[in-house]
């Protein structure tokens, strides 16, 4: 079985107008950067796109929400981007916010087989209107749906060429749990070695979630705010 | 009025008040903003570690120049540092923690607060789209929540309201309350004030507050 591709174009060859589909990273941290510029060269449109971010204006999903690719948005934080702000306000797409925690466990949920499940979050607020609530042990809970996609793009560190995934530091952040959720889960590495090379002990996503991987062609690793100390 | 101070004497003071409540072993979250600035006030002889919800426990100081790693940054995007027993997580690992009720202290800013504990501070209807982030989550799962934030707005209206106007974070979940006037307490009969900031009374602080405050018999001058 070859899971390994050239490159992002390649990787990204079946991405469908009207797909749905999850993207990695907390902002721009351990986004898979070279997908993104795949698809905004590929022109998909009418994506459901999945991503606790839109990146911000100019990098990360930020590039396919400015090319007009992305018309139905579920995430948790879009504060970084005033493009996707003015496009909400003006209605011209259709923004689902869903509190951070609820959002990662949809997507670990959807990727575990299970369809739905209660949470002590958002309840009594808007997160909760129109969903059904329960008590348990004298508390309420909201009940939340789990979350796939069509296809999941997820960054990690280092990956085999069977598809096993490390992470590094703060960049893991939702790249797990999308890798498990996706129909086809495409990888973008920073390293790709061979079989054997990873030690399975240290292996956060196992390979028989991920369907292709590649090495990554351009990782510019930007940083969004630069905060530094005096030495 | 004698509405104290500059901007940053306002934040020092709050940021001031909330360090004391830290305690030996406790694990943190501080929000994004002024909260972060607790890290740097945490009383001397005293042990906490910071969590960051984007899947890190153990957040240290910003880098030195040339340390910045873009694979290392808190839940505000900022490069940070790693201490000695730092440990990574995915996100639901992350939020596991918190709605699990494993952190101790929960500190995040709010545009509003009500006398039943409810906060708001994630949207302005028609204005301003940025989303709850981790919030939610943060207030429904902490053990003990505390919302550190100007007394009033920039205009000078109250922002401790009989009810909250705005799209909630949370319903009966704040148990504290530290503005640079005043240190009030949320408990099952109302707003107790329990602090007043120096050169304040307790009519000072009323006024400039929506919510009825029970005024504490143990009325105490905020130390700063």
């Amino acid at each position: 079985m070859k899971k390994v591709v050239a490159n992002a174009d390649e990787a990204v060859r079946d991405v469908f107008d009207g797909a749905t589909i999850m993207i990695g990273g907390f902002g721009l941290c351990g986004m898979p950067e070279n997908l993104i510029r795949a698809l905004v060269r590929k022109g998909t449109k009418n994506l459901r796109t999945i991503s606790n971010n839109v990146g911000v204006d100019g990098a990360g999903n930020g590039l396919l929400l400015a090319a007009g690719q992305i018309v139905h948005h579920i995430g948790s934080y879009v504060g970084e981007n005033k493009l996707l702000e003015e496009m909400v306000l003006k209605g011209t797409i259709r923004l689902d916010l869903v509190p951070q925690g609820t959002f990662a466990e949809r997507i670990r949920a959807g990727g575990a087989g299970i369809p739905a499940f209660f949470t002590p979050t958002g309840v009594g607020t808007m997160v909760a209107e129109g969903k059904e609530t329960r008590e348990f042990d004298g508390r309420t809970y909201v009940m939340e749906r789990g979350l796939t996609a069509d296809f999941a793009l997820v960054k990690a560190w280092k990956g085999d060429r069977e598809g096993n995934l490390i992470y590094r530091k703060t960049a893991r952040n939702f790249n797990p749990m999308m890798a498990t959720a996706g129909k086809i889960t495409i990888a973008e590495v920073e390293h790709l070695v061979d079989v054997g090379e990873l030690d399975g002990d240290q292996i956060h996503t196992p390979s028989i979630y991920v369907k292709r991987i590649f090495q990554g062609e351009l990782f510019e690793r930007r940083i969004e705010r630069r905060t530094l100390r005096k030495a | 009025m004698n509405k104290p101070g500059k901007d940053v004497d306002k934040r020092e003071r709050i940021v001031k008040r909330i360090a004391r409540e830290l305690r030996d072993g406790f694990y943190v979250n501080l929000g994004i903003g002024m909260p972060t600035l607790i890290a740097n006030h945490v009383p001397r002889g005293i042990e906490v570690t910071l969590q960051s919800e984007n899947g890190m426990l153990g957040i240290g100081p910003y880098p030195v120049e040339g340390q910045e790693d873009p694979d290392l940054i808190n839940a505000g995007k900022e490069t940070v540092s790693e201490m000695p027993g730092t440990s990574y997580f995915s996100s639901a690992d992350s939020f596991a923690m918190i709605r699990g009720g494993h952190i101790d202290l929960s500190v995040l800013g709010a545009m509003e607060v009500d006398e039943s504990g409810s906060l708001a501070n994630w949207m302005i209807p028609g204005k301003m789209v940025k989303g709850m982030g981790g919030a939610m989550d943060l207030v429904a799962g902490a053990r003990r929540v505390v919302v550190a934030m100007e007394h009033t707005t920039r205009e000078g209206a109250p922002k401790i309201l009989k009810k909250c106007t705005l799209p909630l974070t949370g319903v009966n979940v704040v148990d504290t309350i530290a503005t640079e006037m005043a240190y009030v307490r949320v408990t099952k009969d109302g707003l107790v004030l329990e602090e007043v900031a120096p050169g304040l009374t307790a009519e000072d602080v009323q006024r400039a507050t929506e919510a009825r405050l029970i005024v504490s018999p143990h009325l105490r001058v905020m130390e700063s």
